[in-house]
Formats: structure tokens, C-alpha cells, sequence
């Protein structure tokens, strides 16, 4: 990154004057977070908002998720594998945390592999990695599969949460709710998708996109990029992360991803069902697949009451918007997924967010 | 959930790879990644190599931004 | 290999052994005392008293062990005031189960650091408690301090500014590596260190500069300067760009999604003084070892009272936050 470039187009980006109020939405929880960290949404111009979409897998990620996890893994007297991400986020009833505290074996792993290698130390009994991630980490998970096939691991399973992001996006235009000028487009995700499964944003809907990088220079390009599609009036699908994303994206790692999962149906937080949207373990690999292979009923999950996590999702509302934002719901104490998780709407604009 | 860090191959095995960022070495998953090569720059996340970066598609970037700003600022010279 | 048995905290023969053989041995004969206190000279003026206890996991890294971190932590807490740390005690609590070996090793630890920081351990006590009741060895250590020179403490205003002693992150980084079984080969390693002699240096040259002084462990650098902040009519301002990171800190950070200004350390103080001394003070850090990396980090000022901000390179400015509980790894 070339930081006196980049300070000089952040300065033509503060100063920029738009011709109108614009909204633009990202869908990735690690743009969330950088725009804020990186402090470029503090140099946006009057008039630009930013708002996030269902990006942040675990905050979409449904209460019968972690509901299941936690009456399984109590069931079987199972170890949970997970990523620190999912460790505070409430269940209906309960967290992974509060879980932990109550003595379940609960341990954070920081690579799928370490789930697979601490069942492998602990032979007499069943581990379960809680596998919750959009493209970018799916690949990773069913190597894992893989890996624990290979090994002829017999006390490994894997809780597919796993789901897809562009069929989400294509939901929520189709639902139409909230007026969007443009597209900042992930950048990791697309590393492993390409650019073309995006198109359908321009061909079909109209408006354009740009696929973003995450550092300070590849943010501020990329919302001046998007400004100027916006305001010329073009519909591109734009790749502004050229050096990571490939146009047919990583056919290693798509090829991967096809050979254990099939595409199903999926539950998202606040958008419901969207079909095609889901990575379902395939028949030929349930021996590692957590429902099918330790069968459990978790009780009916229940919603938060009040919580606008859903509504945030879709782009209806920004967190401060909602009632319980920074009052009943604050990390120390959440009530939705959103304020919770690391790269939570509501968290980043809890933390990095009061006005300054 | 997509947080993937630069790093550079320091040393190829079958499946994974040893990565450097900053001097810190760590091995990595190599399998989405195939015909690595030491000396290559790529994507890590989750301890999975997820992309090869391509260096030249980053400093044509960096070109064209350069020059972009280049051209705003004769523009602005002229009072345009 | 002997381990500590039940019978070794039963104020029996066993216990007696252990003291006699293992802790007076390798602390000293005046560590801990057969009578009831340790009695120590009269001492005029102000003192300085602090207890803190002390948990890691693991109990062994690069750069220091349980049993230097609970004297160095100590030692520091007593510092920071402007105080000399004079005196410690010492008290274990051992599950049983735990080898002589660790004990030993602990212990060799504390007393080279006690030596090395010019402090005496002169009071303690041996606790065993059944498997499972604490993890390995718990270690809790006071300390008086006595006051030769003045409180280092002042009226914070706009303007001042503030100091980190030197690079952020590196204990925090090397323990939180080992405890999530990361195979990071790299050298970076805990800066534990007792920061005494450093302090004096600066305090003796600059007497009344120093307003504010912490050591930035659990929490970091940012949450002591929200601590300083909370309620008061200025904020602290910290520049990006000047924050002192090792490379390798750096790199695990961008690795795990952390911020080194969260995570802990065990040899850095954050100091607040009027602008005028600041380049003086961090010159003084500088030529101790444990100051080398000192730098200018930020500024306190009036606007946004009560609040830490960080402005990065591009001049965009955010919350620093007071974060609810320690960062965990992730992958976002």
C-alpha cells in the first residue's frame, strides 16, 4: 500500500461533493469493522452512508444454530470447536460462554485443522466443529472433511452452518425494501467466487458494484470508484481487488467446496428462507456431518424480543436506529448476534462508533 | 468472516506451506492453492492459503491511481 | 518424578521439608519467616503498599515465567507511584500434583528477578489444594514501597502528552501464541521486566514533569488510558502511526484479528507529562534497555471529554473503546 497516495485520495474522498444524498451497502463484516478501524468512513463526504448488509455469518446465522449445537454437544458430552467469533453470541436459551462457564468443553481454534487435530488427542470422545462461514472459510471447512476422512477420524464431525452470500444479496433487492445506490462487494469472498457470480447485480438490477480489498488504500479506491460509477449513471460490476480476485475466481477452491458440499436451502437471519443459499455436507461424507451423525432436538428457538438485528440486516435501519442499541444491548450484554460478534454492525458502531 | 492476511511462501511442502509475514513463520494449508512456488505472495485465512496474490494486477492498480490523482490535480491547476 | 502431595500444605513435617528444603533454600533464609510476620525496620514517610495475584497459562514462555511476572508486576505497580519497591511477600497456592521441579523452577525465577529488581522477598506462605482446585501454581505478591522522591502523579490538562515506554503487545502476543497452541516460528518473546530503575531515572531528572504513570498489562495501552480519561473533562488523542509495534507483534496481531493496543504487557508503562518534558522523558527512557523503543503516542486534549481516540495515517479518526473482556482469535 502506498500511504502518501493513499492520504491524498482519502483527502479527495472528505472532500468530495456529491450531487446527491447516496446510499451504498456493504456485505462483509470485515468491511464493517475496516471502514471504521481504518477511520475512511470517518472521512466520508456529507451526504454518504454506509450500510451494512447480511455479511457477518454469524450474526445471520439463526438461533436454532447455536441452539443445536449447544443440545448436541450436552446430549453426546461432545468437545465444541469453534472460532472466537461465535463464543458470546446468545442462543435462545443460553451461549456458548455461558455454556463453558457451566462446564461444557468449549475450545476456540483458530484454523478448522486444530478442531481436527484435537479430536485426534482426545480419541474417546466426539468433537464437533461448529463450521459457520460464507465462501471464504468454506473451503477451509471441507478440506477439514477431507483431512478427518483421510485420517479415518471416527470422533469428528462438522455442524455445517455454511452459506453462500450472493443468493442473500439477490434477496434482499428482490425484496426491495431499502433504496441502495451501489455495491462495495467482498473482496475474500470474491477471491474464491470471481467477479462474474456478482454480474447478476448490474444485468439484472441495475446498479453497480465494486469488489473491495480491506486496506485503507483498497477502501478509499473503492468508494470513490463506486461514487463515480454512481454519479456517471454506469451499472458495472466492477473488480477493484485485482491482485486477490481472479474473474472465474479460485477454481482449486470451488472444486473443493463442490466435491463435500451441495447447495440447499438456508435460514438467514432476517431474511428468512432463501433457496440455493446453504452448504449441505454430502451423503458421501455424513460420518462427519454433526446432524446426521449425532442426531438431536434442540427446543423450539425463540427471537429476542425487541431485537432489530433482522431489520439491520436487510439495510432497513442503521444499529443506532435500533431501540435497545448501547441501552439493554451492549456487548457486555447482548441481546442480538449483531452486537456481539466481532464484526457485528451494531458491535463496530458500539466500539468505534460514539461520535468524535 | 473473511479476514485473509498477505504473506509470502518461504517453503513448499505437498499439502501445506510455510508463510512469512513480518518475520513470523506459520505453516499453512496448501490445497486450494496448487503449483505454489517459494517466493510467491498469497492470501491466509483460517491457516488456509485461500488465493495467490498477483503482484503485477497490484502495482498496475496503484499506476492507475496514481495517475488518476495525477490527472485531477493538473485539472484543478487549470481551475477546471 | 516428585510431585507435591495433599500432605505438603498439612503444616506437618511434609510442609516443613518443602519450605525448609525448597522455598527458604532457593529465596532466601529471610523469605519466608518462621514466626508470625516478617519484621522489617521502621521506615519514615510515605510508603507505597499493592497486592496482586498472579495466573498464566501457561506458566512458562519466552521471557519470563509466572515467577518473574509476580515479582516484576509488583514491583511495577509500586513504581509507577514514584515509590522504591523495598519488600514482597510471597504467597503460593499449589495443586496438588505439581512437580518440584516447576516449584523449584518458579521459585529460582522469583528470586533472580527479586535480585535483579533490588527488592527482598521477606514473608510468605505454602498453600496445597486437592487437584483440580487451581490451575498448577496461583502466586499472589504484596509489596511496600517507600517514597524518596515525590507522588507521581499530577492535574492533567490539554496539551500534555502521552508516553508509551516502548513497543506494545509483545507479552500478551507471546502468551496468547503458546495457550492457542499456534505454531508461530518467530522470536518474540514477553517483556516482562521490572521498570523501577527507569522510573527512578526519569523521576530523579524530571521531579515534578510525570502527572500520570501505569503499567499497561491486562487491557493494554488503551485501556489504561481510558482509565485515565473516565469522567474527566479531556480525552486522549493517540497517533496511529507513532503507536511503537515490533514487526513480528504486528504480524501475529494482523493474524489473530487483534489490536496491540488491547493486549497486555508486563514491561511498559503509558506516562502522561506537560509537553515541555516530553522529548527529555523519552530520551532518559531511552538509554535503559527496557525504554529503547519509548516514544510519543499521543496528546490529551479538551475536545470529546472523556473518550480515547486513535487518528489513523489518513487522518480518519475512531474510538478507542474500553473493550468488555480480552480479545479472542478470530477470523473476521
Amino acid at each position: 500500500m502506498n500511504r502518501e497516495l493513499t492520504k491524498k485520495l482519502a483527502q479527495r474522498l472528505r472532500n468530495r461533493e456529491l450531487k446527491r444524498p447516496l446510499r451504498i451497502m456493504e456485505v462483509c463484516g470485515t468491511h464493517t469493522v475496516q471502514f471504521f478501524k481504518t477511520g475512511v468512513k470517518n472521512l466520508f463526504p456529507d451526504g454518504l452512508e454506509l450500510i451494512d448488509g447480511p455479511g457477518c455469518p454469524v450474526c445471520v446465522t439463526e438461533n436454532s444454530y447455536l441452539d443445536l449445537a449447544i443440545e448436541t454437544a450436552g446430549k453426546y458430552n461432545a468437545i465444541v470447536t469453534t472460532f472466537g467469533d461465535m463464543i458470546k453470541v446468545p442462543s435462545s436459551y443460553s451461549s456458548l460462554a455461558r455454556e463453558k462457564a457451566r462446564g461444557m468443553d468449549i475450545r476456540i481454534v483458530y484454523s478448522p485443522m486444530d478442531a481436527l487435530n484435537i479430536a485426534e488427542n482426545n480419541p474417546g470422545r466426539e468433537t464437533i466443529f461448529l463450521s459457520v462461514g460464507f465462501e471464504t472459510t468454506a473451503p477451509a471447512e471441507a478440506v477439514t472433511i477431507l483431512e478427518a476422512m483421510k485420517r479415518n477420524l471416527k470422533n469428528f464431525s462438522v455442524l455445517s452452518g455454511n452459506k453462500v452470500t450472493p443468493p442473500a444479496v439477490r434477496a434482499l433487492l428482490e425484496a426491495g425494501e431499502t433504496k441502495i445506490d451501489g455495491f462495495i462487494l467482498p473482496g475474500h469472498v470474491s477471491s474464491i467466487i470471481g467477479r462474474a457470480p456478482w454480474e447478476f447485480i448490474s444485468e439484472e438490477f441495475r446498479l453497480p458494484g465494486v469488489i473491495s480489498g480491506f486496506n485503507s488504500m483498497d477502501l478509499v479506491t473503492g468508494v470513490i470508484t463506486l461514487l463515480d460509477l454512481i454519479e456517471q449513471g454506469e451499472t458495472e460490476t466492477v473488480n477493484g481487488y485485482r491482485e486477490a480476485v481472479r474473474e472465474e475466481g479460485n477454481r482449486s477452491a470451488i472444486g473443493i467446496i463442490e466435491k463435500v458440499y451441495d447447495r440447499s436451502d438456508a435460514l438467514w437471519r432476517g431474511l428468512g428462507r432463501i433457496p440455493m443459499s446453504g452448504l449441505e455436507i454430502k451423503d458421501t461424507y455424513s460420518a462427519f456431518d454433526t446432524e446426521k451423525k449425532l442426531p438431536a432436538q434442540a427446543p423450539p428457538a425463540v427471537e429476542h424480543g425487541g431485537c432489530r438485528c433482522g431489520d439491520l440486516l436487510r439495510g432497513l435501519i442503521i444499529p443506532p436506529q435500533c431501540p435497545l442499541f448501547g441501552k439493554t444491548c451492549t456487548p457486555e450484554n447482548a441481546v442480538g448476534p449483531c452486537m456481539v460478534s466481532s464484526e457485528g454492525p451494531c458491535s463496530a458502531y458500539y466500539r468505534y462508533g460514539g461520535g468524535i | 468472516m473473511c479476514l485473509a492476511i498477505p504473506m509470502e511462501i518461504i517453503k513448499v511442502n505437498d499439502t501445506t506451506a510455510v508463510a512469512l509475514l513480518k518475520g513470523v513463520e506459520t505453516e499453512v494449508n496448501s490445497m486450494m492453492t496448487p503449483g505454489l512456488k517459494v517466493g510467491d505472495k498469497v492470501l491466509v485465512h483460517a491457516g488456509f492459503i485461500i488465493e495467490k496474490l498477483d503482484p503485477k494486477a497490484a502495482e498496475e492498480i496503484e499506476k492507475a491511481w496514481r495517475e488518476y490523482d495525477e490527472i485531477l490535480e493538473r485539472n484543478e491547476a487549470r481551475g477546471m | 518424578m516428585k510431585e507435591i502431595l495433599a500432605g505438603h500444605g498439612s503444616g506437618g513435617r511434609l510442609m516443613n521439608d518443602m519450605i525448609e528444603g525448597t522455598i527458604r533454600n532457593i529465596l532466601g533464609p529471610r523469605s519466608i519467616q518462621l514466626d508470625d510476620s516478617a519484621v522489617i525496620e521502621s521506615v519514615t514517610g510515605k510508603i507505597a503498599f499493592t497486592t496482586d495475584s498472579y495466573t498464566v497459562t501457561p506458566l512458562f514462555f519466552p521471557g519470563g515465567d509466572i515467577g518473574s511476572l509476580a515479582v516484576n508486576g509488583t514491583v511495577n505497580d509500586l513504581a509507577v507511584m514514584g515509590a522504591e519497591p523495598k519488600y514482597l511477600s510471597c504467597s503460593l497456592i499449589i495443586e496438588e500434583g505439581f512437580t518440584f521441579t516447576e516449584l523449584e523452577r518458579v521459585l529460582l525465577s522469583m528470586k533472580k528477578a527479586a535480585d535483579h529488581a533490588g527488592v527482598s522477598i521477606v514473608t510468605g506462605d505454602t498453600k496445597v489444594v486437592p487437584k483440580g482446585g487451581a490451575d498448577r501454581i496461583f502466586i499472589n505478591t504484596s509489596g511496600i514501597g517507600i517514597f524518596r522522591g515525590p507522588l507521581l502523579r499530577g492535574e492533567i490538562k490539554p496539551g500534555d502528552r502521552i508516553i508509551s515506554s516502548g513497543t506494545l503487545g509483545d507479552h500478551g502476543i507471546t502468551v496468547m501464541s503458546m495457550r492457542n497452541g499456534l505454531e508461530f516460528s518467530s522470536d518474540v518473546r514477553s517483556d516482562c521486566a521490572p521498570l523501577n530503575r527507569m522510573i527512578k531515572a526519569v523521576a530523579e531528572k524530571y521531579p515534578h514533569a510525570v502527572k500520570f504513570m501505569r503499567d499497561a498489562t491486562r487491557g493494554g495501552a488503551a485501556s489504561v488510558l481510558n482509565e485515565i480519561v473516565k469522567d474527566r473533562n479531556f480525552s486522549a488523542l493517540v497517533y496511529e502511526e507513532k503507536v511503537p509495534v515490533k514487526d513480528e507483534v504486528a504480524g501475529i496481531c494482523s493474524l489473530l484479528g487483534l489490536d496491540p493496543l488491547y493486549v497486555a504487557n508486563e514491561g511498559k508503562v503509558i506516562l502522561i507529562c506537560d509537553e515541555s518534558y516530553a522529548e527529555g522523558i523519552v530520551s532518559a527512557m531511552r538509554t535503559f534497555e527496557e525504554g529503547s523503543s519509548a516514544e510519543i503516542i499521543g496528546t490529551v486534549e479538551d475536545k470529546n471529554p472523556g473518550k480515547v481516540y486513535l487518528e489513523t495515517f489518513i487522518g480518519g479518526r475512531r474510538i478507542l473503546p474500553l473493550l468488555t473482556e480480552e480479545q479472542l482469535p478470530r477470523i473476521c
